[in-house]
């Protein structure tokens, strides 16, 4: 546990196609952080975030450049196992995360790869599933939840793997408010290192004290998330926009 | 259909055995009625009590059983047609000029292949898509099957309600094609069905990474069946086996 939770120094990325997606990329997320990535489509979010575990970059055999640290770790082929187990990726659609035939198997399906078996794997499956709250639907098939429900247990596949820093794609979209909100509740509970890409900015400000701004492939801004949505002037210049009626300076956020 | 695939979720004692015992119990059983000489009715009187006692054992509604027989339409065709184009000696029947040795073939696929269908039918509606997937595990399919298998049941539905969503995008668009445009549509719309479900197998495999994932599937089947469970799972097979011998030897 030594070093910040997440540290990225100079990264450089371009897809096969010669696209590039990230023009160096710096930060650093110590732990028991919440951070929420903003930043306009096509900004580099998501590349910058599958990074994270090595699923794209020069560990992947993609071409980039520059470092990055988990818990002290470097991101190398050697550590890549360590690495996924440090980092917890929740993807947008909870369709591409659940793919076993059953909540529970697909709960099992993280820490079973990391070589738990029997009344231990049961353990952890229940523990990940309590704290989502779906420990009654652990027999039934992904297709017959609801799609909050299906997020919400995305969140314990994850979960259960024990991560040091969890990562979540948009997890805000496509939910109704009352599951955004009982999303948000247990996100709040956890007791991990959090960076969360969102368009949801009311969601990042109840959220995450802290924000980083990213736009064509570069942090822009990072700072407190209250004085980043209250800079009309910043948020105009990368295509960010607060929902109508909403000022950030008269609601509350998790901050003391 | 979208449920638990064609489980019929009552209680009993055929939905109790274990999925792996009813795989081989079916392949037994189909393997001895299609071994029975056509000519043996006696025998196939036999086999098809069997499975009516095995469909009231397991508490299936009667109309279920019969709407999924419909899988068999082609094969009854086939096999009404069989004595009108055989060739042979011929017999007469109702008036009508047929050959002997295609009366006895249609009755052939006829028998045999409605008791097949009915067994199929027996264990898909009293096994979980997710039970029958560990039976075959257990049964030493290979992983790499069983993993695909296990994706094709869960992709179906999701694939499935994509085709839909495209049919609506494109009849609310005022699509009105005839039969040609309509095959037209349909095909571009498999293409694109074709890309979204490769695109989605990707970013699946990413999500398997993440997690860890190496190559190898965690096993999904817990127990294995014990003997008396092996036994009477496998009573109809084996009485079916003893029966396809003794036709064989009696005969006629």
């Amino acid at each position: 546990m030594s070093g910040p939770a997440i540290h990225v120094e100079r990264l450089v990325f371009a897809y096969p196609d010669g696209r590039q997606a990230l023009f160096g990329v710096d930060f650093t997320v110590e732990h028991g952080e919440r951070v929420a990535l903003l930043g306009p489509n096509g900004a580099g979010k998501t590349t910058l975030v599958l990074h994270l575990n090595g699923i794209l970059g020069s560990v992947a055999g993609g071409t980039g450049s520059g470092g990055i640290q988990i818990g002290g770790t470097g991101l190398h082929r050697e550590h890549l196992a360590v690495i996924r187990r440090k980092v917890g990726l929740v993807f947008q659609d909870p369709d591409d995360q659940l793919f076993m035939p059953t909540v529970r198997d697909d709960v099992a399906f993280g820490p079973a790869n990391l070589g738990l078996r029997g009344a231990e794997l049961d353990e952890r499956v229940h523990e990940a599933l309590v704290q989502v709250g779906m420990q009654d639907h652990a027999d039934l098939a992904p297709h017959h939840l609801s799609f909050g429900q299906r997020r919400r247990v995305a969140v314990a596949t994850v979960l259960a793997m024990r991560p040091e820093v969890l990562v979540l794609d948009e997890p805000s979209s496509n939910l109704d408010p009352a599951a955004r909100r009982e999303l948000a509740d247990i996100l709040s509970e956890l007791d991990v290192t959090l960076l969360m890409i969102t368009h949801d900015l009311p969601y990042a400000l109840q959220l995450c004290e802290r924000s980083l701004l990213m736009d064509d492939g570069r942090i822009v801004a990072d700072g407190k998330t209250r004085d980043l949505l209250g800079d009309a002037e910043l948020m105009s210049a990368h295509r960010l926009e607060l929902p109508y009626g909403f000022d950030p300076l008269s609601v509350s956020g998790p901050e003391r | 259909m979208s449920g638990d695939g064609l489980l019929v979720a009552v209680d009993s004692r055929v939905h109790r055995v274990p999925a792996q015992v009813k795989l081989v119990a079916l392949f037994v059983f189909v393997l001895a009625v299609v071994s029975t000489p056509a000519p043996v009715f006696w025998a196939f009187g036999l086999y098809a009590a069997m499975l009516v006692a095995a469909v009231v054992v397991a508490k299936l509604p009667v109309h279920v059983v019969s709407r999924r027989l419909a899988v068999e339409t082609p094969f009854i065709v086939f096999a009404l047609l069989l004595p009108f184009v055989a060739t042979g000696p011929r017999i007469d029947v109702l008036g009508l000029e047929l050959s002997q040795s295609g009366v006895l073939g249609a009755w052939n696929v006829l028998a045999k292949g409605t008791l097949g269908v009915v067994a199929a039918i027996l264990l898909s509606a009293t096994t979980a898509p997710r039970d029958l997937l560990a039976g075959l595990e257990r049964l030493r399919l290979p992983a790499t099957l069983v993993a695909i298998l296990s994706f094709m049941i869960r992709y179906l539905s999701v694939v499935s309600d994509d085709l839909h969503r495209m049919r609506i995008a494109r009849e609310s668009r005022g699509y009105a094609g005839g039969r040609v445009g309509h095959l037209k549509a349909v095909a571009g719309g498999v293409g694109g069905l074709f890309v979204r479900s490769f695109e989605r197998g990707e970013r699946v495999h990413l999500a398997m990474r993440s997690r860890g994932y190496t190559g190898r599937m965690p096993l999904l089947s817990q127990a294995g069946a014990v003997r008396s469970q092996w036994l009477e799972g496998l009573t109809i097979s084996l009485l079916a086996v003893l029966i396809a011998v003794m036709a064989r030897v009696v005969g006629l």
